[in-house]
């Protein structure tokens, strides 16, 4: 649109030979019609592959899971979905009632879901934050160092996870052969790493495997804007490590930071690969988070409409925290920097 | 101008497009046929993936030889087919042809994804009076026309390592439950000396939702339960089958005549392995011969499974589900004719003899029944489990639920026996829970 006005206006304005006494005449003149036409849709036909992409993938779906936690949908319809019978807020009340088996199941994933994803991030941005601190200063095999702490992420998340499945396996697991055979801790009992209190660990372990190069990658890149020579000024005032980390490195990996922990959050508390390859169809009660419980009642008792009414009021959650986060947090753009 | 700007919109268009088809038709899709290529979901019937395909390699090459039609094979593992079946019936876009396990038959049906087994169906499979009864029966819900062709036959029996059975001085296989585990308690054994026990006397997947809830129908029938009562609601938190679940996952927790390791198992081949390595003596199974054959292992024997008391019958007497793998024609099928020939060719004489001998599965036909191939003594009891003491698995539109919140509560329980203890009171609130989800889903 700005193009139009930048060609009509010297046109309209400057030039001598206008005769014409009706400006709009003569742009129009300049300008064939069509052509200007043209010009003033070109954006919209740009973004319009975008849009019905957007549309098909994302907006269409959601909306159907919307309407699916409304009906009534079991196997029964579910070639014929559309005369699903209509039952209201019926999915959610099931969902959401404490009394019943479903609801209490339903809470108790929730806070589970919620502290897996503080300790998944915390644990993800630490280790991130010290891989990009080690890795900004320069020092021989850096360049190796830094390919190899990206290796989990590079790897498909299905192989990785299926290895630790292995790994974590009680009789042979390679984890047991080196807690219990090679340094003889827990006695003589092999624990089981994929069943019971255990799981949960393992779950967490395995997501922060495979989500710190993330963080890792996002820090070193925010850390090569901070200029060295800030840190130079604060070494010669006599700035102790701890203090230029606090003091510099912090706020200036801010805006960096911000974004990162959104995203990581949101990623792991939708977090659905994990147990699944860890655990299979059903995850173990004291690991069972909110994705899961979500496909094991929609796939597992076919209870489609409490899937659905169940994922409505994760989406809810999920954009009430992600609004009031860039709100609160982000940093608010131009006239905050 | 004006060209360059169709041409890049119509690009863009047609991108957009194609995108959109290919991110709808992901997942389970599978590749469109040409009309002389079918495809075919098989179920696991070998002792891996592989070994099912080349078994049914010859059999597939000779419909193709006789008939023209490519056969696509896709042999699906037991964990995923369920689910792969419900994607492909919910997505409408799946394989011509699929095996579904029998007891899902009726849950299958009701979804209506299926083609009925009538007309020329039924005319192709050559009318449902070659079939065994009891097999026939598995089809569909009772009354209803079936929508799924009884394939291989199969029923539970024990199994059991004749070498360990000789060394714990055992000489006969036990015939009551009080017998079976006091046995197992013999057989299970500390054999290198470090104070625990590394032969145990029973095996099982502690972790295969589907074998549990399996145990649960028999133990719970043997017991004087049922799953459900007569007016359909599920009953799987009543006392008899508490009872029945407690003695199967105290074979675990109390009575310490299973491996704690066995809870993580979901593959039935697992637990093969382990009776086959000595690593425990005795397990429940439909089919283990193909396993036993291809690691060349010969010190087996095979019993009925045992009972509460001895020579019950009735309900009380069950020691098996009627076991089997059906087959299934999708409706969404754009080449019906050729997979009602494959169906067709499947269940023919020739092809059910091959195939249930190479699987060690029972032929589903009578006039395949009396080939001398299946005259040993591990198909005469699989033949006598079936005939006398085998009932269906509730005949119901929410089998497949059922067995899911069954399977995995007694999964749950296996864990917890596993990495602690297991109460009657852990047990009778694990399956309330499963048959409030149950209530739930009705």
């Amino acid at each position: 649109m700005s193009h139009s006005a930048l060609d009509s206006g010297p046109a309209a304005a400057g030039s001598p030979a206008a005769v014409d006494p009706e400006p709009g005449q003569k742009r129009a003149a300049s300008t064939p019609p069509v052509r200007k036409r043209l010009r003033s849709f070109l954006p919209y036909g740009l973004i319009l592959p975008a849009a019905i992409l957007e549309l098909l993938i994302h907006i269409g779906p959601m909306l159907l899971g919307i309407w699916i936690a409304f009906i009534s949908l079991t196997q029964l319809n579910l070639t014929n979905w559309l005369n699903a019978p209509f039952v209201g807020l019926q999915n959610f009340i099931n969902g959401l009632n404490p009394d019943s088996t479903i609801g209490q199941a339903f809470f108790s994933t929730v806070g589970r879901t919620l502290g897996y994803t503080i300790l998944v991030v915390g644990f993800s941005w630490v280790l991130g934050m010290a891989g990009a601190v080690f890795l900004s200063s320069n020092f021989r095999g850096r360049a190796l160092l830094r390919t190899f702490f990206l290796v989990p992420y590079a790897l498909p998340a299905y192989v990785g996870t299926i290895a630790w499945a292995f790994m974590f396996n009680q009789r042979d697991g390679a984890v047991n052969q080196i807690l219990v055979d090679t340094l003889h801790l827990f006695g003589d009992e092999r624990p089981f790493w994929l069943l019971g209190q255990n799981s949960f660990g393992a779950m967490v372990i395995v997501n922060v495997w495979q989500l710190w190069p993330f963080a890792f990658l996002m820090l070193m890149a925010a850390l090569q804007n901070v200029p060295t020579d800030v840190y130079e000024a604060a070494a010669i005032d006599g700035a102790t490590l701890w203090q230029q980390f606090r003091r510099i490195t912090l706020p200036m990996v801010r805006p960096a930071n911000g974004v990162l922990l959104m995203v990581m959050s949101l990623w792991t508390f939708n977090q659905f690969n994990v147990p699944f390859v860890l655990f299979g169809a059903t995850s173990p009660k004291e690991a069972t988070l909110i994705s899961p419980l979500i496909y094991q009642n929609s796939f597992g008792s076919w209870n489609f409409g409490l899937g659905g009414a169940m994922s409505v009021l994760l989406l809810i959650a999920l954009f009430i925290a992600s609004a009031f986060y860039i709100r609160m947090v982000l940093p608010k753009g131009a006239d905050n920097d | 101008m004006k060209n360059p700007l169709k041409v890049l919109s119509a690009v863009a268009a047609t991108a957009a497009l194609a995108l959109g088809l290919s991110a709808c038709g992901g997942g389970g899709s599978s590749p469109q046929a040409s009309s002389d290529t079918i495809t075919y979901w098989a179920s696991d019937q070998g002792n891996s993936l592989d070994d099912t395909a080349a078994k049914l390699k010859p059999t597939l090459d000779r419909f193709t030889e006789k008939t023209g039609v490519k056969v696509q094979l896709e042999v699906i593992s037991w964990t995923d087919l369920y689910n792969r079946i419900l994607t492909a019936v919910t997505s409408g876009d799946g394989p011509d042809v699929l095996n579904i396990g029998n007891t899902w038959a009726v849950t299958l049906q009701e979804t209506g994804a299926f083609e009925p087994v009538e007309g020329e169906l039924l005319e192709a499979v050559g009318g449902k009076d070659r079939f065994l009864k009891t097999s026939w029966s598995t089809g569909g819900a009772e009354g209803k026309t079936p929508t799924s062709v009884p394939l291989y036959g199969l029923a539970y029996n024990m199994y059991y390592n004749t070498k360990l059975f000789k060394e714990a001085g055992i000489e006969k296989a036990p015939t009551t439950w009080d017998e079976f585990v006091a046995d197992a308690k013999k057989l299970t054994k500390d054999t290198n000396g470090d104070g625990k026990p590394d032969q145990w006397g029973f095996t099982a997947a502690g972790a295969s939702v589907s074998a549990n809830s399996h145990q649960a129908f028999v133990r719970g029938l043997q017991n004087g339960g049922t799953l459900f009562d007569a007016g359909g609601k599920p009953t799987f938190d009543s006392d008899p089958q508490v009872e029945g679940v407690k003695q199967f996952v105290d074979l675990m927790a109390t009575d310490k005549v299973m491996s704690p390791s066995d809870a993580e198992l979901s593959q039935g081949s697992q637990k093969v392995d382990n009776l086959i390595n000595g690593k425990a003596a005795m397990m429940f199974d439909q089919s283990p011969l193909k396993n036993f054959a291809a690691r060349d292992f010969k010190d087996w024997g095979v019993a009925p499974i045992p009972m509460m008391t001895a020579g019950a019958t009735g309900e009380r007497g069950t020691q098996s589900h009627v076991a089997g793998i059906n087959l299934s024609v999708f409706k969404n099928s754009d080449n019906k004719a050729n997979a009602i020939k494959l169906a067709a060719f499947l269940t023919s004489d020739e092809e059910q003899i091959a195939l249930n001998k190479a699987y060690s599965s029972l032929p589903v036909v009578t006039a395949a029944s009396s080939d001398p191939a299946f005259q040993t003594e591990e198909v005469k009891a699989k033949n006598d489990a079936l005939a006398n003491h085998s009932l269906p698995m509730p005949l119901i539109a929410k089998e497949g639920q059922m067995e899911t919140l069954t399977g995995t509560a007694i999964k749950n329980l296996f864990a917890k026996a596993a990495t602690g203890t297991v109460s009657e009171d852990d047990i009778r609130a694990a399956l309330k829970d499963a048959n409030n989800q149950m209530a739930a889903a009705q």
